[in-house]
């Protein structure tokens, strides 16, 4: 086959989704982020409800996340997203109003505004990026960050004794009344992103089917933060994230249990 | 004509709520009124006082420094607002609680047994009631109907049997006011 | 008469007039003294009726957000707070600036710095005009002197905010919040459908058509190019407020030879004090400065040609005066009356003040 006989429309097998616009990602190679994008712009074309559609990004490395999916946005100030999505979502409560937020975001500045809007019970969806670093900022520690894990701020390797200990906040959020549907994924493998795909789209079901509040934590690599290849981030991942931060669902109580 | 007016005592003995009526009362008789309170933790206790002007024009300060009528339950606001009345002006107290007695010459005084009027009624919560009924003997700045207007629009609904009862207290703080 | 007349609390009135003024949100956080807004909705019920919504959210950060939140999709949102709470909402409220969104917030002064006192104060004057929060930009700010006045600004202040797309604020104080007087409340307004919404703001995220670019409502901008525009055309926007929106009163003033400039509850108390003032043959006048940014410097500079001194009568360590020095230019004297932590002064006081400073 010639390369015109290849791109012809008839042979296509793959293509992006719509609302995927060709804007350079500003992510790092190796970066979780683009494919979690992805992910979204796939379950909202296949829902059919771009249209109804209000996303709200954080301040992190995702606040231009508005750049790359052509759906409305707004850009919440830093942990502040549960607050403006439990508004809008009782303001029009029609909409599928979602916030994409990482760990400094939403367990850190925004802890109070996370778990107010995850126990209040109004039906968003909160898609978390936990990759135990602060990216946008240059790698410092979050509350996600393991134990002995080295950042720019706790240097010499996190200290539970100066820095606490790594924050489990889903586990927290799955205690909540407002909670319908927790559940921890990642995106490293084909068959994760599968996964991660499905939970995706069972939380933003949820949201129109106003059941409550769905979180979906993806485990992430931030492979320019951690220092390592991208290979390499997705192995130091599951050996080192995935014992304290487990796969599957936490909670679900919308009647079809997925993986455990 | 205006008159200015600060209610003063402890919180509980019904101050705020006795403004408020009096309030209400001037705007079903078409007055322009204000009343304007001494807010805070003072509302649970300790003094409370109050504000209240009722008027023919438009009323510029809801607060001021002197004061056509002072209504005093208690000694701290004796002490206090006392020297606040203008000369000719009206003071009407309860003797109850009272260890000092007023002493300016330059104005009316009048004393009502509120308190213990409102024991022998065995109606306690109508002491503030038998207090107004004495101030509108006095200084008959609004008619009663407008009063019991007034009382209607302050008391929920479910408190409007309370009303008779109020008339009474009113009534009987008229009778016992005196020089 | 038409319209009832009620007796109600201006925290009450602000609470009714929003309901009428076809509000589609009210979200905030108790704080004396300002609590009686949200009891008086949460009595209310609104959602029963015109479908307002009415939230206590966990703390005035997520209050003000969710006004940022919903402002964004185009809804007619307030927030109301007192001076700490206010603070607070300073991230937000800059944010709802940078992004250009229409939204209310009402703040009942009261003493500070810090946990302060309840009692009233006019000490966030500052905070109000010169910024707040951080970044350049201008809140439309009104200063209510009347329960009248609070119920008035609420549709006044939507109306301002959304001809320019740009946040307003209702400064009023302890007083005004607590005092009750006569007001007539204004006629109810039904709340816009969402196709109006979409007509009038076609910003607004509210999802994306197929016939359309999608909508972002943010304030951030790394390229500094694009950013000083953007800064650029706030300021333009600012000025063009500035030329059309500035609102004052003038009381005895055509003959005045000393004048006091005071707003809020200060302006009515120095009505008083130039009352008595006049009975005893003192010819002084009040401006009251309505919006207080924009600021009347025009009005106020036309006086010092005709004035021999002014007084800023403020509830605070002299903050106004500053703008009403720069209004006259050193041609005429200008000195501050205040008092501090939460005591509220009488016409007397402000008398003895004028005799004392300026005469």
């Amino acid at each position: 086959m010639t390369i015109e006989d290849i791109i012809k429309p008839e042979n296509l097998v793959y293509k992006k989704p719509d609302i995927m616009n060709d804007r350079p990602m500003h992510y790092c190679p190796g970066c979780s982020h683009g494919v979690v994008h992805k992910l979204i712009a796939e379950v909202l074309e296949e829902m059919g409800v771009v249209e109804d559609t209000i996303g709200i990004t954080p301040v992190g490395c995702a606040v231009f996340a508005y750049n790359y999916l052509d759906i409305d946005w707004e850009e919440a100030a830093h942990g502040r997203a549960p607050a403006m999505a439990v508004a809008i979502k009782r303001l029009r409560p029609n909409k599928l109003v979602f916030t994409y937020q990482g760990d400094g975001d939403l367990a850190a500045i925004g802890t109070a505004e996370t778990i107010h809007a995850c126990n209040r019970g109004d039906s968003i969806t909160i898609i978390f990026i936990n990759n135990g670093i602060y990216g946008m900022t240059g790698g410092q520690m979050a509350p996600t960050t393991l134990e002995g894990m080295k950042t720019a701020t706790c240097p010499y390797g996190r200290n539970t004794k100066l820095n606490g200990y790594p924050l489990k906040i889903t586990n927290l959020l799955k205690e909540l009344d407002g909670t319908c549907y927790v559940t921890r994924q990642s995106v490293h493998t084909a068959a994760a992103v599968r996964k991660a795909k499905k939970a995706i789209r069972k939380a933003f079901e949820n949201n129109l089917n106003q059941k409550g509040v769905s979180v979906v934590e993806i485990v992430s690599t931030c492979n320019s933060g951690w220092k390592l290849t991208p290979e390499k981030a997705n192995e130091w991942m599951e050996q080192n994230m995935f014992p304290a931060y487990p796969l599957g669902d936490l909670k679900d109580t919308t009647g079809d249990s997925q993986t455990k | 004509m205006t008159e200015e007016i600060i209610i003063a005592g402890f919180g509980g003995q019904g101050v705020l709520s006795m403004g408020k009526i009096l309030a209400y009362s001037g705007l079903m008789q078409g007055k322009e009124v204000s009343w304007m309170p001494a807010y805070g933790p003072e509302q649970r206790g300790g003094t409370a006082n109050v504000t209240v002007i009722l008027s023919d024009e438009r009323i510029s300060s809801p607060i001021l420094n002197a004061y056509d009528t002072a209504i005093i339950l208690n000694q701290q606001s004796l002490d206090k607002f006392e020297k606040t009345i203008k000369p000719g002006g009206t003071l009407i107290y309860d003797p109850y609680g009272i260890t000092k007695e007023p002493t300016r010459t330059d104005i009316s005084i009048y004393r009502i047994h509120a308190m213990d009027t409102a024991i022998e009624m065995n109606a306690i919560k109508s002491f503030n009631m038998i207090i107004l009924g004495g101030l509108l003997k006095i200084r008959p700045i609004v008619e009663i109907d407008n009063v019991l207007k007034g009382l209607k629009k302050t008391l929920p609904e479910r408190h409007h049997h309370l009303i008779p009862m109020n008339e009474e207290a009113l009534r009987k703080g008229m009778e016992i006011i005196k020089k | 008469m038409s319209e009832e007349i009620k007796l109600m609390k201006g925290n009450e009135a602000i609470a009714h007039a929003a309901i009428r003024c076809g509000c589609d949100g009210y979200f905030g956080y108790p704080i004396t003294p300002q609590s009686e807004v949200l009891e008086t909705l949460m009595e209310i019920e609104p959602w029963k009726t015109t479908g307002m919504n009415v939230l206590q959210a966990e703390s005035e950060i997520a209050a003000i957000n969710m006004v940022y939140g919903g402002a964004g999709t185009g809804k007619k949102v307030l927030t109301s707070s007192s001076s700490p709470g206010v603070s607070l909402k300073q991230e937000g409220i800059s944010y709802l600036a940078g992004a250009e969104l229409p939204a209310l917030i009402v703040n009942v002064m009261r003493g500070g710095p810090g946990l302060g006192t309840i009692q009233p104060s006019q000490a966030d004057y500052f905070q109000t005009v010169k910024g707040g929060g951080h970044g350049d930009y201008r809140l439309i700010a009104l200063a209510p002197a009347s329960v009248q006045e609070m119920a008035d600004f609420v549709g006044l202040a939507f109306d301002l905010a959304f001809k320019y797309r740009n946040p307003a604020i209702i400064l009023a104080d302890g007083v005004i919040g607590q005092m009750m007087e006569k007001v007539v409340l204004p006629p109810f307004k039904p709340r816009r459908t969402d196709e109006e919404i979409e007509k009038e703001c076609p910003w607004a995220a509210v999802g994306k058509k197929k016939n359309r670019e999608r909508n972002v409502i943010t304030s951030l901008e790394l390229d500094p190019a694009v950013m000083e525009e953007r800064n650029n055309h706030l300021q333009r926007k600012y000025k063009t407020i500035e030329e059309n929106e500035v609102r004052y009163e003038e009381y005895m003033c055509e003959d005045a030879e000393y004048l006091f400039v005071a707003f809020g509850s200060s302006a009515r108390i120095c009505q008083k004090a130039v009352e008595l003032a006049r009975a005893q043959g003192i010819k002084v006048g009040l401006l009251r400065p309505i919006t207080l940014w924009p600021f009347p410097t025009k009005a106020i500079a036309k006086y010092a040609d005709q004035v021999k001194s002014m007084l800023s009568v403020e509830l605070n360590a002299g903050q106004m005066v500053e703008d009403i020095r720069l209004a006259v230019n050193g041609k005429v004297k200008v000195e501050h009356f205040g008092r501090l932590g939460g005591i509220v002064y009488t016409p007397d006081e402000i008398i003895e003040a004028m005799k004392a400073k300026i005469m």
